[in-house]
């Protein structure tokens, strides 16, 4: 039997950004973002710009490939692929397909990208419409329309069939904001965060109090994907990619809260296909990027990713635990989306690079496998799982 | 418009549309005349919702809009604190209940969980539905009069 899936055969050997910004704040356009943080990563991986062949995104991004390529003045433009789903579940499955793309021969140098400037577009308000069909007809008129309302009912009801206290999701939203202490690109650099404070703070939608919630942000992430054979070439220290999956379970997405997975991350099916893939188990695992929508899909994504069971979440959940100093599963080690910014997850993958790439604002010691989960409770999910050369 | 109007949010948020494909239709104009219709598959007797066009469990494209009782059980729910528009600020907090009907194969219906905001919410609390009517607004001629199904404590 071949060896299954894209195990090893390919690499992330730079990753960049753009300075991030609070939503509105920043200077430039979204467009202006994300060549800057294209151009970071090529730096990052010592490659010219022009050397790009392919581009890959999601969550509808609007930085037009075309555009960019007639700009950047690439050679020629081989792959472009964009991942259905609105939210950030695309993330880990735009490296899938940027991965795929590369080992089956139809690029050899991607980029995965996603910059956004919400000053122009924002995610976390309503929908700027006075009649909503498809789903949100279902939803919009009973007050259920931004992300943070549509899933605070997966949390309440995972919490209550599991006695999660709010303790545990407090313990995620304190470990982003430590993390970005260390972390002079994290928006939330300077502005500590502790118990009281996060206890006192207004709820959104119960369970979910303000710090449980993404930042929203301007800004612009990539990282270059090539063959692990030219990432040996290129860099001292590829990340190559060991897994990634992506997908819902049976039904998940059935209207009007109706999928039999409801409360969950949606996960559970993608779980066993990762590690399958990546060859590892839940132990093997150094550090884990889990995306934060909210710190509820935190949680649900890290039982369905086998690091603990629902019922040991209080238990485990502290914040001495997902500390990247010595901490049991180093979590969110730049800030993630709470503390560092809200790219959609995309600058939750280049901190799962810089991980093993030993770049990160909060290094973890001898770090070889380094996890990505990408938007919970929003399907379609995906997961990547990157491996230093050892892992091989 | 307060708290003490006779919907239980005032009209300021999205009404539900048509997609033009007539699929909610039924469930829509249902509601309008204080009837709960939910899709069956004619063929297999498997309960669908939200509408589509086919049944999940046998790919019957033969469903047929039956009329349940509107009573259900509380399966999640969230008191939402934060305003997505300023137009409904002065109506915080309000309730969202998730409610399954165990007579309709426990399908899933979004409402308002009516009375004090406040209250503490039981999951697995029986409710019953309150078909609460919107009027046409007078002075936007595209705003149809639709009705909504909120829950009160059965």
């Amino acid at each position: 039997m071949t060896e299954p899936g894209i195990r090893g055969k390919t690499a992330i050997i730079g990753v960049g950004q753009s300075p991030y910004y609070k939503r509105g704040k920043s200077p430039d356009p979204a467009f202006v973002l994300t060549l800057r943080a294209i151009l970071n990563a090529c730096a990052d991986a010592g490659i010219d710009p022009r050397a790009i062949d392919g581009f890959a995104s999601f969550s509808m991004d609007r930085n037009d490939p075309l555009r960019m390529s007639a700009a950047l003045g690439l050679r020629e433009l081989r792959f472009n692929s964009m991942v259905w789903g609105g939210g950030g579940g695309g993330g880990s499955a735009a490296i899938a397909g940027a991965a795929a793309a590369v080992h089956g021969g139809l690029a050899e140098t991607v980029v995965v990208f996603r910059g956004l400037a919400q000053g122009a577009m924002r995610f976390g308000g309503a929908p700027p419409a006075q009649y909503l069909g498809g789903n949100f007809a279902f939803m919009a008129a009973y007050g259920v329309i931004s992300p943070a309302q549509q899933y605070a009912a997966k949390v309440i009801r995972f919490m209550h069939d599991h006695g999660v206290r709010q303790a545990a999701l407090r313990a995620i939203a304190l470990t982003s904001y430590a993390h970005a202490q260390n972390n002079p690109n994290a928006v939330m650099y300077g502005r500590p965060l502790d118990a009281e404070t996060y206890d006192a703070s207004r709820w959104i939608a119960e369970p979910f109090h303000l710090y449980d919630c993404c930042l929203e942000s301007d800004g612009a992430a990539a990282v270059i994907i090539t063959s692990a054979e030219r990432a040996r070439h290129l860099t001292e220290r590829p990340a190559y990619i060991l897994g990634a999956a992506q997908g819902a379970g049976y039904r998940t997405d059935a209207g009007s809260f109706n999928g039999p997975d409801f409360a969950s991350s949606h996960f559970a099916s993608l779980a066993p296909r990762l590690y399958a893939m990546a060859g590892v188990t839940p132990k093997d695992v150094d550090v884990v990027q889990s995306y934060e929508n909210f710190t509820g899909g935190v949680l649900m994504s890290l039982v369905e990713h086998g690091f603990f069971t629902a019922e040991e979440a209080n238990d485990f959940l502290t914040p001495d635990n997902l500390n990247a100093m010595g901490g049991k599963l180093p979590l969110n080690t730049s800030g993630g989306n709470i503390a560092e910014a809200y790219i959609h997850g995309m600058s939750l993958i280049v901190e799962a690079a810089r991980q093993i790439r030993g770049q990160s604002p909060n290094q973890v010691r001898d770090a070889k496998v380094s996890m990505v989960t990408s938007g919970p409770m929003a399907a379609p999910v995906s997961n990547c799982i990157l491996g230093a050369e050892e892992t091989l | 418009m307060t708290k003490a109007a006779t919907t239980y949010l005032p009209d300021a948020l999205p009404v539900p549309a048509s997609d033009g494909d007539g699929l909610q239709a039924p469930f829509w104009s249902g509601l309008e005349r204080e009837e709960l219709l939910i899709q069956r598959c004619r063929h297999c007797r498997t309960w669908v919702f939200a509408p589509e066009w086919i049944c999940h469990q046998c790919h019957s494209f033969d469903l047929d809009w039956t009329a349940v009782e509107p009573t259900g059980v509380i399966y999640s729910w969230t008191r939402v604190w934060h305003p997505v528009t300023p137009a409904i600020a002065e109506h915080m907090p309000y309730l969202v209940g998730v409610i399954e009907l165990p007579q309709a194969g426990n399908v899933r219906l979004i409402g308002n969980l009516l009375g004090d905001p406040a209250k503490a919410v039981e999951i697995g609390a029986r409710v019953r539905g309150v078909f609460e009517h919107h009027p046409a607004a007078a002075d936007n001629p595209a705003r149809k009069a639709f009705t909504l199904l909120q829950w009160t404590p059965a």
